[in-house]
């Protein structure tokens, strides 16, 4: 218990000054301040997506989707930026998850709480908050000079890898551990051994858990800018190879916008940007809903 | 145990170290290019030099720590009680079914990439600041108010768990004792959850000072000392964000060795996270 005493002597919270407030006028204004900040946060998430989406909606059309961008990006469409991201997010995805599940299953199924899980969450959990610049800089120096990878697609996505891993460990150590022990129990029990019991007793119980992870990541890597502009470069040529510099569309927005090229696109962009994180929160939505249906 | 049964075992436990051989090559390769300029330049030089002028051999960083606390702190100031409002109306006040609109369109709102938020800071708050306020518009304020609205999901969200987390006879004692669900909140829920609220404060921070693409563009990214809040400033981040597409040889030393100043920040501010979170699974 650490419950202040001091507090809990003023029980009506007041200072002295505002005593002539009484109870339930304090708690009417708390009321109403407290359901006026949560409307003015969903109120300015509305206006975010609304003006993002009413200005950039009517450029979206079947040209802008599907041809290459010309003249900086100043009239056609933004095809090789939706590939971009595409092949960047795909080499990041086929990294990091196979990673992630793996760390979350080692945490979870194959150790006991002790020294080597904690230098592993502490790893984990320091990633988690490294600045995506930083992990630009990193990716720069180690994927694209280092290794000589140069701007290109891998160096993209194995730098996104890195930075997505931790949010894949999280949710899916979370996914694992919801599944109800007698799983296991019974699995063990009728002789199964233990890569058994995971991959047939647990693994199916927590894929959707699994799976609403992997989902963010890829969100993650579809709205990242500063990690992949020092990484996969800003090249308008559809790539030709996982070696082959990129741009993706968020860079794309980015350099659009920044340098005054084209107000028009760089909507566009925004408007398609945003109806895919949509989509992508959507189906971690259903999967989340599914997963908590299905462990009651 | 069967050899068979041995190898994902194995297998499992270099992978499960992926994470951290990462966080050492990350840390090792920032600092091996960084390093060298801060040794040849000084630490002190480097950190509290007020100039920054690459092409003539210049590297002080001051002006720009200077801009990456004070967007935080206005960050803070601006984000932190309307997200721990929200943070409240979502444990205490809100019906089940509220709840379940807002908690992902508060999932969203983190999941918006952050150059539309700095566009949009660009077009919408920008020329507000300019129009009604005063100076260039792209400002200390700008970045702030950016940044407030971007660290809203990272608070709201820490803080519900730790409001959620409170034994449900803190709340119920308080109301057998006839105070107000205010009363309650104010005098009970707060004080108890004030180790998870203050994590949530300092991760929001972390995020406020590692942000680059929304502070690029509404801040003016100006290399002189700010004044006011109303004036241009250039966080680490920017520094970085903007100059790397150009700079080599010294200079993307010098960029590097901001990212190791901005790399000690974050770990400092994590390490405090990661303490008070786990004093708050302690007082349990």
């Amino acid at each position: 218990m650490s419950v202040n005493n001091t507090r809990m002597v003023s029980f009506d919270g007041t200072t002295p000054k505002a005593r002539r407030l009484n109870a339930r006028q304090t708690q009417a204004i708390a009321k109403a301040t407290i359901w006026a900040a949560a409307v003015l946060v969903i109120l300015i998430l509305f206006a975010i997506i609304f003006y993002i989406l009413s200005k950039g909606i009517p450029e979206l059309d079947w040209e802008f989707v599907s041809e290459i961008p010309s003249d900086m990006g100043r009239s056609g469409g933004i095809l090789s930026p939706i590939i971009g991201t595409l092949a960047v997010t795909a080499v990041a995805i086929v990294i990091a998850a196979p990673l992630g599940v793996g760390t979350a299953f080692y945490l979870t199924e194959y150790t006991y709480e002790g020294g080597i899980t904690r230098i592993i969450r502490f790893g984990a959990e320091s990633l988690a908050g490294i600045p995506s610049i930083v992990y630009g800089l990193f990716g720069f120096i180690f994927f694209v000079i280092y290794l000589k990878l140069g701007w290109s697609i891998v160096s993209g996505g194995l730098t996104l890898a890195v930075m997505i891993l931790p949010t894949i460990i999280r949710t899916s150590e979370e996914a694992i551990r919801t599944v109800p022990q007698i799983y296991r129990e019974v699995s063990l029990s009728l002789g199964g051994t233990r890569w058994q019991t995971i991959t047939r007793a647990v693994v199916p119980s927590a894929l959707p858990g699994i799976a609403t992870g992997v989902i963010l990541g890829i969100g993650r890597c579809v709205a990242e800018t500063a990690a992949v502009i020092l990484t996969a470069g800003s090249a308008l040529r559809i790539p030709t190879s996982i070696f082959a510099p990129t741009r993706t569309m968020a860079v794309h927005f980015y350099i659009l916008a920044r340098e005054g090229i084209s107000m028009e696109r760089a909507y566009g962009t925004a408007a398609l940007l945003i109806i895919l994180i949509l989509l992508i929160n959507i189906v971690a939505n259903i999967l989340v809903n599914r997963f908590v249906a299905r462990g009651r | 145990m069967r050899f068979s049964e041995k190898i994902p075992g194995r297998v499992l436990l270099v992978i499960a170290f992926s994470a951290l051989s990462a966080l050492v090559l990350i840390t090792v390769f920032i600092f091996v290019e960084g390093v060298p300029l801060i040794a040849r330049v000084g630490v002190f030089n480097f950190i509290f030099g007020m100039k920054w002028a690459p092409s003539q051999g210049a590297f002080g960083i001051f002006p720009m720590i200077v801009g990456s606390l004070s967007v935080t702190l206005g960050a803070i100031i601006l984000g932190v009680p309307i997200a721990l409002c929200c943070a409240i109306f979502l444990t205490e006040f809100a019906p089940a079914t509220v709840r379940n609109a807002i908690r992902p369109a508060i999932q969203l709102l983190a999941g918006i990439p952050s150059v539309v938020y700095g566009f949009w800071g660009l077009i919408f708050v920008v020329p507000l600041i300019r129009n009604y306020i005063g100076g260039p518009g792209l400002s200390i304020l700008a970045g702030s108010i950016i940044l407030a609205i971007m660290i809203l999901p990272t608070i709201i969200s820490i803080s519900e768990v730790s409001l959620l987390a409170l034994p449900p006879p803190y709340r119920e004692g308080a109301f057998a004792l006839g105070a107000t669900q205010w009363q309650t909140i104010h005098g009970v829920l707060l004080p108890a959850a004030r180790s998870g609220i203050l994590a949530a404060v300092i991760l929001g921070m972390g995020r406020a000072i590692g942000e680059t693409m929304a502070v690029i563009m509404v801040l003016g990214n100006a290399v002189a000392m700010p004044s006011s809040i109303l004036d241009p400033a250039r966080t680490l981040t920017t520094n970085i964000g903007i100059e790397m597409a150009y700079a080599a040889g010294e200079h993307r030393q010098a960029l590097f060795a901001t990212g190791i100043v901005l790399l000690v920040m974050i770990m400092i501010l994590n390490s405090v996270a990661q303490y008070a979170l786990r004093r708050r699974q302690d007082e349990r």
